[in-house]
């Protein structure tokens, strides 16, 4: 337990140093489905690059900049985000979300040790602008169901997919 | 005079109906529908206004006459997720949300084996994770029965089955005894995807070797080397060959080929002579008389 509340005063602080409007981090204990064991190191990088990509995905989409997303998503999960700002641009809209608590879980590492399955309910804002004029915000809770794969020196969101709660 | 007012205040009214039609545009959208099916949501109201469904995985925007449906063909909305969508009109917006869930019928299966090359006869050497997916690339949350199956082309096949958790499954299978090329291969409904996995001989299980005199020196020559199931040890595994005499000590490393190491080394009386591969040790010779 002492173990786990260090985890994540560390996810804790290095995401307070990166966004002053910091989302709330709950990190429940791992209930993994596998052989293979999860360390401690592992466990804060994976959480760490997770919330990262939420940034990324954030300031993309704020932005209309499919670049931003290369350092955190890979595969899928980048393709369709890239897709969804493509459509923004093409109809001059600009979405902004702004993530205010996650509630995760890993869930599965996988025996191979080359995927790591997480859930997280998230509760977030979003923002419609088109052509700058705001058209809506609401807040939104939602069940977001992740994969990530490890890359050179972080994991990266192969698979980012909200269900119903 | 006195009929005029109440007129007045009906044609007022009257006046401003349209108007608070207007403003109480709303709309009735389906909790959640199919990834890449046809819906519509049907709208109040009465003048023009913009339907917009916002979410990571896509963005759709609609102008729309208040008072009739919205329609989305099917494959418009195919990313699942969790979108916002807002009827904005020239006075009034509403709001709502809508899932869109994936469809249970498999497409794609993204699987993940590992390693591609171990020895043989290895137990839960050989794992693989298999994900599966929608023909829109959506992680498909319903359990679904996946199969893993290990063959070899001269041996027993291993098959294990496992429902999905969340889009997901694994397991782990035993390396075969025999060398070679194994399919390593998941299924789930139609779809399989395959990973070959290259079984190679393990460790030596013993070595022997013998000696034999060859003008001033002695030619050592090892059995042919193989595993604990028979497989023939590849070539170029590296066999070293010590000689201890009088407090001094000559090595030698050959490799094999065909099978077997073969050295030569100065024929001393009361050398002593071994040999050793990896962490597996051979018998020692002693040579000639003791000095």
């Amino acid at each position: 337990m002492t173990k786990l509340a260090l985890v994540w005063c560390a996810v804790f602080a290095l995401t307070f140093s990166v966004r002053a409007d910091q989302p709330t981090v709950r990190l429940e204990p791992t209930n993994l489905q596998g052989p293979r064991v999860l360390n401690e190191q592992t466990q804060a990088a994976v959480v760490r690059d997770y919330l990262q990509a939420w940034q990324s995905a954030r300031a993309a989409l704020e932005q209309n900049r499919p670049d931003l997303l290369n350092r955190d998503f890979v595969g899928t999960a980048k393709d369709k985000l890239a897709d969804t700002i493509h459509d923004q641009v093409t109809m001059g809209i600009s979405t902004r979300y702004l993530d205010q608590s996650h509630d995760l879980q890993i869930i599965f590492y996988s025996p191979e040790g080359l995927s790591v399955q997480l859930v997280d309910n998230v509760e977030y804002e979003v923002q419609v602008a088109d052509h700058d004029k705001t058209q809506a915000t609401q807040k939104m809770h939602a069940r977001y169901v992740v994969v990530m794969t490890p890359a050179e020196v972080r994991w990266r969101v192969r698979v980012f997919q909200a269900g119903p709660e | 005079m006195r009929f005029r007012l109440p007129f007045l205040v009906g044609g007022l009214a009257f006046a401003a109906m349209p108007l608070a039609q207007a403003q109480s545009a709303s709309m009735n959208v389906p909790k959640q529908v199919e990834a890449g099916s046809a819906f519509s949501i049907p709208t109040t109201g009465s003048g023009k206004a913009t339907l917009y469904i916002i979410g990571f995985g896509q963005v759709l925007r609609q102008e729309v006459q208040l008072g009739e449906a919205a329609s989305f063909a099917s494959g418009v909305l195919h990313n699942a997720g969790h979108y916002l969508v807002v009827l904005a009109g020239a006075s009034a917006t509403d709001n709502g949300t809508l899932d869109v869930i994936p469809s249970s019928r498999v497409a794609n299966l993204s699987f993940l084996a590992k390693p591609s090359r171990l020895p043989v006869s290895l137990h839960n050497g050989i794992s693989g994770a298999a994900y599966i997916f929608d023909a829109y690339q959506n992680l498909i949350p319903t359990p679904t029965s996946v199969s893993f199956e290990l063959s070899v082309s001269s041996g027993v096949t291993q098959t294990r089955t496992a429902m999905t958790s969340e889009g997901r499954a694994w397991t782990q299978m035993d390396s075969a005894a025999k060398e070679g090329a194994a399919h390593f291969t998941a299924h789930a409904g139609d779809i399989s995807s395959t990973r070959i996995i290259q079984q190679v001989p393990g460790d030596p299980c013993g070595l022997k070797m013998s000696a034999r005199p060859s003008g001033q020196k002695i030619e050592l020559t090892t059995d042919p080397l193989r595993d604990c199931s028979g497989n023939a040890v590849p070539d170029g595994t590296v066999v070293t060959f010590t000689e201890a005499h009088d407090g001094s000590q000559t090595t030698v490393d050959v490799p094999l080929k065909r099978g077997i190491a073969q050295a030569e080394l100065p024929a001393y009386n009361g050398a002593k002579i071994s040999a050793a591969t990896g962490v597996v040790l051979g018998n020692e010779i002693r040579w000639g008389k003791q000095p």
